[in-house]
């Protein structure tokens, strides 16, 4: 159970994330969408615990986050941001073996073997497995990173806008990847996402964020709605059904 | 694996014939006994300067993330210099602090550690997290040490410069076995100190993020192994005096042998490449330039042709 | 009186200039009163002539032409932190003097000139090669980069020195001091003026030269010519001081970055302005390094070296906060 209550970041003067609380579905997958500088990504950063929150609870399974063991709570949560621009010597195995590191400590174990084994054929990366991930292209290295997410075997999995620099085919097998880790993994993903059709067509759940704060937040359904991203973004929506999909125009 | 493992041993053995060579040229057989008495403390000082450049830069490397920088340029091998230099200048060339080997030794090691720790809680700690604004700050402190020093080296007296000039350069003379045996015991303290964060250097290379991702306390990690990092370099300088681009030499033929990202081979390779490096190189200016140059000159010609080249190399690629 | 206003800054500079000229004529061990002059003391009119003077005027044109050289470097390499401190120009100046004096004994000192500025071109040239080709290009790794490759060539510098028993003789010369300027030989500093102006003149060409290639293509300037140009005119600059008084530290690198703060990147008003507060800079650590252990002095090499150090520090810090 991952719950955020009351959580505020300021930097400097300014305050970036305020008072924000919301809850995590177990084994779904949850958006967030919002303008530019709404505060998504920090509040993605704060619950990934790359900067420090000043106010707020950020809790795992009723315990706080930061009364976690780093490494027990790797063993949990995964993140993966958006620079992953690794300047290191690394073959594709070698990069998903790191994810095993919480489990193992470097000394991978026969269970390791097998666990990269498995993230690696279920990313399809066996024929890459031995190549250099900057001999790789974008949709392929972006692979590698999920395949490590994956060995990493964690319940809940956190993404900062994972689709920029790929294209739409690579965007779309993307997040069907990810829908599959979710239902057949029984994993819980967090997307930061831009595109809206992209978080209406993948997500179960969007929570939407406009100057610091939650401004709507539920199901898809309930926030594909003309009026409702109206007042996230300010500009004029229209909303199709398509094949049972929300896809929303803009103009 | 195996062929990492095959390569260290090959560097191994080439480093173990360097020291062979070292112990045994031009050794006349009547005196093997004082000669080895002579020889055998330089091996030793050389191995202990290995440890601490070869581990300290590769380290060093991984946090800031690149190849190219040395730790040297954090400004302790400037306050080596500058501390040597007060002393000559206002105690005297025959000064107790001068002649005596350990004293001198003890007092420079206390100073530098001093002043590494205290770099640290001033700049790490208050000012966040960039290590690349640290060492640019270090840098600056560098050359602010560097203009003392040469004001007062300009106004010395010359006899007594060249009690100085010794000093300015490094040199494995000198060497007993309290000194060496000190230096062993602050590399074992330091090894101590970081030993869980030595083995996440592999995770800490991937970057902050990923590293925090694998649940690392990759802030508190970085702390402790950026202190172990100043006090291994000032130990280095206390022990043999400044040797700015050995730390760079020998972790980037290490890199370019081994190209891999594990630590275990890089940090060892480096020691052995270093141990090869300084014996090889002492032999020649014992023996080829008798004497005429110095082994921290010609370290720091040969050192920075090979990062010019790197860089040219580098940015070619790019 | 509108344009009085509007410069006041500049004005104020000035006259603050000339204030401290005045003062810095009337020290010395030789105390001298304007009345000396009037009654045509011959002992004071020749101390003047030959030695106070000179100096002043050698204070002012370094300051100038330190100043302006690190303002012009910042902008060719799109980096604050760059000057001819931290991109080796002046190691490679240096080199050139030690090279000289050793290898061309009866050298004079426009030749000396010559092979200080011949090494100070190459190094800055090798620096700004690598500069714009190196793929991480971090405001402060470029000048870290920088000072390595400064360190590679002052060990060489360290290498002759250490062969023919100079490194004493050496840590003289390279370090800035002004005391032994004499007419006859500092003239070689009035190679800067040319170059100040050309580099006012073209200063529209620097700047647009400092956004980058592309930048420059589009706006129809010739980008290698005006850089090249730019580099050569930093290592005469650098150079005609490096020679004559010898290295003093940090000024290129603080006092643009201070104007820079107050004033924004506009190079042309730059130019003036960095001209005068360098200048002012200069002169007054000259003053002070004159008056804290009267009648000796200290020089301003390391005058600078301290004061500069703890400015440039604060400056780092500062820029930090705010970005």
């Amino acid at each position: 159970m991952l719950q955020v209550q009351e959580l505020s970041k300021s930097f400097g003067q300014k305050l970036v994330v305020d008072g924000v609380s919301l809850e995590i579905h177990k084994n779904k997958i949850t958006s967030f969408i919002g303008p530019n500088g709404a505060g998504k990504s920090t509040v993605f950063n704060l619950i990934s615990r790359l900067i420090m929150r000043d106010e707020g609870h950020i809790g795992l399974d009723e315990v706080d986050i930061s009364n976690w063991k780093s490494n027990e709570l790797s063993k949990r949560i995964a993140i993966l941001k958006q620079n992953n621009s690794l300047q290191l010597k690394l073959t594709v195995r070698e990069l998903v073996a790191f994810g095993r590191f919480p489990h193992s400590q470097g000394r991978l174990n026969e269970e390791d073997e097998t666990k990269i084994d498995e993230a690696l054929s279920y990313m399809e990366l066996e024929e890459f497995s031995d190549k250099f991930i900057d001999e790789l292209s974008g949709g392929q290295r972006q692979r590698a990173y999920i395949a490590m997410v994956i060995a990493q075997d964690t319940d809940y999995i956190l993404l900062d806008e994972p689709l920029n620099n790929l294209d739409i085919k690579h965007a779309m097998n993307f997040m069907k990847m990810i829908q599959k880790l979710c239902y057949e993994l029984n994993k819980t993903v967090i997307i930061v996402m831009h595109d809206i059709n992209f978080a209406s067509c993948y997500s179960d759940y969007i929570v939407a964020f406009k100057e610091g704060q939650i401004i709507a937040s539920g199901s898809t359904e309930d926030i594909m709605k003309e009026h409702i991203l109206e007042e996230i973004y300010e500009i004029p929506f229209a909303i199709h059904e398509l094949n049972g999909k929300k896809i929303c125009v803009y103009y | 694996m195996h062929k990492y493992n095959k390569k260290l041993i090959w560097i191994g053995l080439l480093t173990l014939a360097a020291i062979v060579l070292f112990l045994t040229i031009n050794i006349n057989p009547k005196y093997i006994q004082y000669a080895l008495k002579l020889r055998v403390p330089k091996i030793f000082a050389m191995i202990l300067a290995s440890i601490c450049l070869g581990a300290g830069t590769m380290i060093f490397q991984t946090i800031t993330n690149n190849r190219v920088l040395t730790p040297c340029i954090l400004g302790l091998t400037s306050l080596y210099v500058m501390l040597q230099t007060i002393i000559v200048f206002f105690l005297g060339a025959s000064h107790v602090l001068v002649t005596n080997r350990n004293l001198n030794f003890i007092l420079s090691l206390i100073l530098l550690a001093f002043a590494s720790v205290l770099v640290f809680r001033v700049l790490f700690l208050k000012q966040g997290k960039n290590v690349l604004y640290i060492l640019l700050i270090g840098t600056i402190m560098g050359q602010f040490f560097g203009s003392i020093s040469s004001f007062l080296q300009r106004v010395i007296d010359p006899n007594e410069f060249l009690a100085l000039q010794n000093k300015l350069f490094a040199s494995f003379k000198n060497m007993n076995s309290s000194i060496l045996l000190i230096t062993v015991i602050c590399i074992v303290l330091l090894f101590l100190y970081t030993r869980n964060e030595l083995k996440q250097l592999d995770v800490i290379a991937l970057g902050r993020e990923h590293a925090i991702n694998l649940g690392i306390n990759y802030d508190k990690a970085i702390k402790k192994l950026m202190l172990s990092v100043t006090l291994l370099v000032g130990v280095a300088t206390a022990l043999v005096g400044p040797i700015t681009f050995l730390g760079f030499i020998i972790t980037n033929v290490a890199r370019e042998i081994f190209k891999t990202y594990r630590h275990t081979y890089l940090i060892g390779g480096s020691i052995l490449i270093g141990i090869f490096t300084l014996a090889f190189a002492q032999v020649l200016v014992e023996h080829i330039f008798n004497f005429s140059t110095t082994l921290s000159v010609l370290i720091n010609l040969i050192g920075g042709i090979y990062f010019i080249a790197t860089l040219l190399i580098q940015s070619k690629k790019a | 009186m509108r344009l009085l206003l509007k410069y006041k800054w500049r004005v104020l500079g000035i006259v603050l200039i000339l204030a401290l000229s005045l003062v810095s004529l009337s020290i010395g061990v030789k105390s001298i009163s304007l009345s000396d002059l009037f009654s045509q003391d011959d002992l004071s009119i020749k101390v003047m002539l030959v030695g106070r003077i000179p100096r002043l005027v050698a204070v002012l044109l370094s300051g100038i032409a330190l100043s302006v050289g690190g303002l012009l470097m910042q902008q060719l390499a799109r980096n604050k932190y760059v000057s001819p401190q931290t991109g080796a120009t002046i190691d490679g100046a240096q080199l050139g003097v030690i090279i000289a004096m050793v290898f061309i004994p009866s050298i004079s000192l426009k030749e000396k000139a010559l092979m200080a500025f011949l090494f100070a071109t190459i190094s800055t040239l090798i620096f700004m090669y690598i500069v714009q080709k190196i793929k991480f290009k971090d405001i402060i790794f470029v000048p870290l980069v920088g000072m390595m490759f400064g360190g590679v060539i002052s060990s060489t510098t360290q290498f002759i020195a250490y062969k023919y028993d100079l490194v004493q003789n050496a840590s003289d010369w390279l370090q800035g001091d002004f005391s032994l300027i004499l007419k006859g030989n500092y003239e070689t500093l009035f190679l800067c003026l040319p170059c100040i102006i050309i580099a006012y003149i073209y200063a529209h060409h620097f700047n647009i030269v400092g956004m980058g290639e592309s930048f420059a293509k589009n706006l129809g300037v010739n980008y290698n010519v005006v850089l090249y140009t730019g580099l050569i005119i930093v290592s005469l600059l650098t150079a005609s001081v490096v020679v004559t008084v010898g290295t003093i530290p940090f000024v290129g690198l603080i006092v643009p970055n201070i104007i820079s703060i107050y004033k924004g990147d506009q190079l042309r008003t730059n130019l003036i302005d960095t001209s005068i507060v360098g200048a002012l800079f200069l002169l007054v650590c000259d003053l002070f390094g004159r008056l804290v252990i009267f009648p000796y002095e200290i020089p301003i090499g390391l005058t600078v070296g301290i004061i500069g150090s703890a400015m440039f520090i604060a400056l780092i810090l500062r820029g930090k906060k705010h970005a």
